[in-house]
């Protein structure tokens, strides 16, 4: 006969609605987790799904992660041809926020170079066919597969879905062709040019004659070929390495090219984390010890007084002779009991409820195994306090009223 | 056969102008089979005696066997004391001292199961007991589940379990009306007879007595001359 399992299941209720809040607990330490991991994973995303040991961005600027860094297109086919480099791809990315189908659609759109895209991880449909009018979207956007809609003018349709890929922002991502990235980019709405230009013309128009005259002409060619003379402008070129190259011969050799500055990955991965994250990961990680200290504290004093309330039991088994290791049992068996359900139900809650959070929760195996770790631990050391106090009950307690 | 002896045992409970003497110099003898009494006036040291033979609340000087073995000497005790308590003693006291989230059924098991005895024959020794004390109806039920009667009867159970050589009971009758009070009063002393097992029973219920074969009287921690004797009352 099992005592602690006995007194459980003559109080179900309580004890499932005790596990329960504190699976509910647990739950939030894991969110926190969760959320801090999932803020790293999505700051850091973009970086990791461009591949690559190198980034090429505008000279002296810290690249498109941290500042505004323009770099030539042609820097793409420059970089391949240098010795070490097994590939370069031209990196593009810019905010979209729009409204469609009366909605808010926020997206970071992110150009894949091409020809020759990198592979995409992808949910549902296929990868890009085309240069130009296709998209890859983020399940989070809510965009359907062949769904139509506008963007900087064209019309684009979306061929490809992918699970889980948000720009630190928490935004989802979509991936078009780095030149319908840039073509994106540098729309704008005929609209505002119209009324740029008027503007422009006003102010123009308004100056005396003589200064205005050749104002006048220039504007109006300025209009007419800045589209077609520009040469197009990506934000960087990142290279993979050639096996056997290091980073260092193939960076000495890309030093000497005046227009761009390189970083590793790795850099970049940690400008992203420090510039865009880190304050809000530091609040995080806080928080979440905080909470992890809260809910060892909770624990400890729900075993504490659950040993507490079973005083004249415990004091019983010590008259009729039990052996102490009886008493300990019953102690740490149901405090084993109480906290492994507890993380049970959080583990419940994290598959239900995590998918549903607006902002990615990363949870790995190895966090399981660790919080499991953690919540046998706790369950121990607040075990240990009320053993200690159960082992001082005296028998005669229970002969007293 | 002497089953108990306990000699010189005293105990003083707090200190300086508080204290209280409990027991003074008290020495008893029960013998395998007998049913002693013990009666006294509220505060007389009933209690403390029947805590003090149980080895539940050890006196602060004298000695005491259990079936001829030294368990305490000068108020020490004589090795492991809760083993002599699991294996040796069984406990009823006044209001019923049953686990509650276990049946009447586990109640009794429970005295088997912390001597390591389990299984099929522990389980059929356990209803035999229930049904010998007029339980077999309500071996699955809790104590809260049933009457103070019931309830005492299952410890009483729980304590015949482990075939004790002594059964100390205090006040076992005294939430129970005067016939089920008899009832409890003569099932220990069936149980002394059929079991050789030696009983001591605190009691104010003078109507009983006649079921004794021994009546103690306290008062201010020591025995008196008994006001009424066992053979008078039967
Ligand atoms: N734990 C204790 N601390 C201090 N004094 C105590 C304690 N237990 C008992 N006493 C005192 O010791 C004396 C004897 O108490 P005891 O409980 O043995 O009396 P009793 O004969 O059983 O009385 P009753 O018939 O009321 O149960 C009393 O004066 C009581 O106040
Ligand atoms: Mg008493």
């Amino acid at each position: 006969m099992n005592l602690a399992w006995k007194d459980v299941a003559h109080q179900k209720l309580r004890f499932l609605a005790t596990a329960a809040g504190l699976g509910l607990l647990f739950a939030i330490v894991l969110a926190m987790g969760g959320i801090y991991q999932g803020m790293i994973d999505d700051a850091t995303l973009l970086v990791e799904a461009a591949g690559g040991d190198l980034w090429l961005v505008q000279r002296d600027t810290r690249g498109p992660f941290a500042e505004r860094s323009v770099v030539p297109l042609d820097l793409e086919q420059r970089a391949r041809v240098v010795p070490g480099v097994q590939w370069s791809r031209a990196f593009t990315t810019t905010t979209l926020q729009r409204s469609h189908r009366g909605q808010r659609l926020r997206a970071t759109v992110v150009g894949l170079s091409w020809p020759d895209p990198p592979p995409i991880a992808l949910e549902q449909g296929r990868p890009l066919r085309v240069g130009h009018g296709e998209l890859i979207a983020d399940l989070s956007l809510g965009l359907a597969l062949g769904e139509r809609l506008t963007l900087g003018g064209d019309e684009y349709v979306v061929v490809g879905t992918m699970r889980g890929v948000l720009a630190s922002s928490g935004d989802g991502v979509i991936y078009v062709t780095n030149q319908d990235c840039a073509r994106l980019q540098s729309y704008q709405p005929p609209e505002a040019v119209r009324q740029a230009r008027e503007a422009r013309q006003q102010q123009i128009e308004a100056l005396p004659l003589a200064v205005g005259a050749p104002l006048r002409r220039q504007v109006g060619e300025q209009d007419l070929t800045a589209g077609l003379l520009a040469q197009p402008m990506v934000q960087a070129v990142v290279v993979k390495l050639a096996p056997g190259y290091s980073h260092e011969q193939v960076k000495a050799r890309l030093a000497g090219w005046t227009d761009v500055t390189v970083w590793s990955t790795e850099e970049q991965r940690q400008l992203l984390l420090q510039g865009v994250v880190d304050k809000a990961r530091q609040q995080i990680g806080l928080f979440r010890g905080l909470l992890a200290i809260v809910s060892g504290i909770l624990v400890a004093l729900i075993i504490y007084s659950m040993t507490a309330a079973k005083t004249r039991e415990i004091s019983l088994l010590k008259l009729m002779g039990a052996r102490t290791r009886v008493v300990v049992a019953m102690v740490l068996q149901q405090s084993l009991m109480l906290t492994g359900l507890g993380y049970a139900m959080a583990l419940l809650v994290a598959r239900v409820a995590f998918p549903a959070f607006p902002r990615r929760v990363v949870v790995g195996t190895e966090d399981l195994l660790l919080g499991a770790a953690g919540v046998v631990l706790l369950a121990l050391v607040a075990s240990a306090a009320a053993i200690a106090r159960a082992l001082r009950i005296p028998p005669t307690t229970i002969l007293a009223g | 056969m002497e089953t108990i002896r306990a000699v010189s045992l005293t105990k003083t409970y707090g200190q300086g102008e508080l204290a209280v003497t409990a027991l003074s110099d008290v020495s008893i003898t029960v013998d395998s089979g007998e049913v002693a009494a013990l009666l006294g006036p509220s505060g007389s040291g009933k209690s403390t005696l029947l805590t003090a033979l149980g080895l539940i609340s050890l006196p602060d000087s004298g000695s005491l066997w259990l079936e001829g073995r030294q368990v305490l000497r000068d108020g020490r005790p004589v090795g492991d004391l809760a083993k002599v308590r699991r294996e040796r003693i069984g406990f009823v006291f006044q209001k019923s001292n049953l686990i509650p989230f276990l049946t009447a059924r586990e109640n009794v098991s429970l005295a088997l199961e912390i001597n390591d005895r389990k299984g099929r024959e522990v389980q059929a020794r356990v209803e035999a007991l229930l049904r010998y004390l007029d339980l077999g109806e309500r071996m699955d039920h809790t104590p809260d589940e049933l009457s103070g009667g019931q309830q005492q009867r299952v410890a009483i159970a729980r304590a015949l379990a482990t075939s004790p050589a002594m059964i100390l009971a205090d006040e076992p009758t005294a939430a129970l009306d005067s016939v089920r009070g008899r009832n409890v009063m003569e099932l220990l002393r069936r149980v002394a007879r059929e079991q050789r097992t030696a009983v001591v029973v605190v009691t104010h219920d003078h109507r009983t007595l006649d079921v004794f074969d021994t009546i103690h009287e306290m008062a201010d921690g020591r025995f008196v001359e008994p006001s009424v004797d066992a053979a008078s009352a039967s």
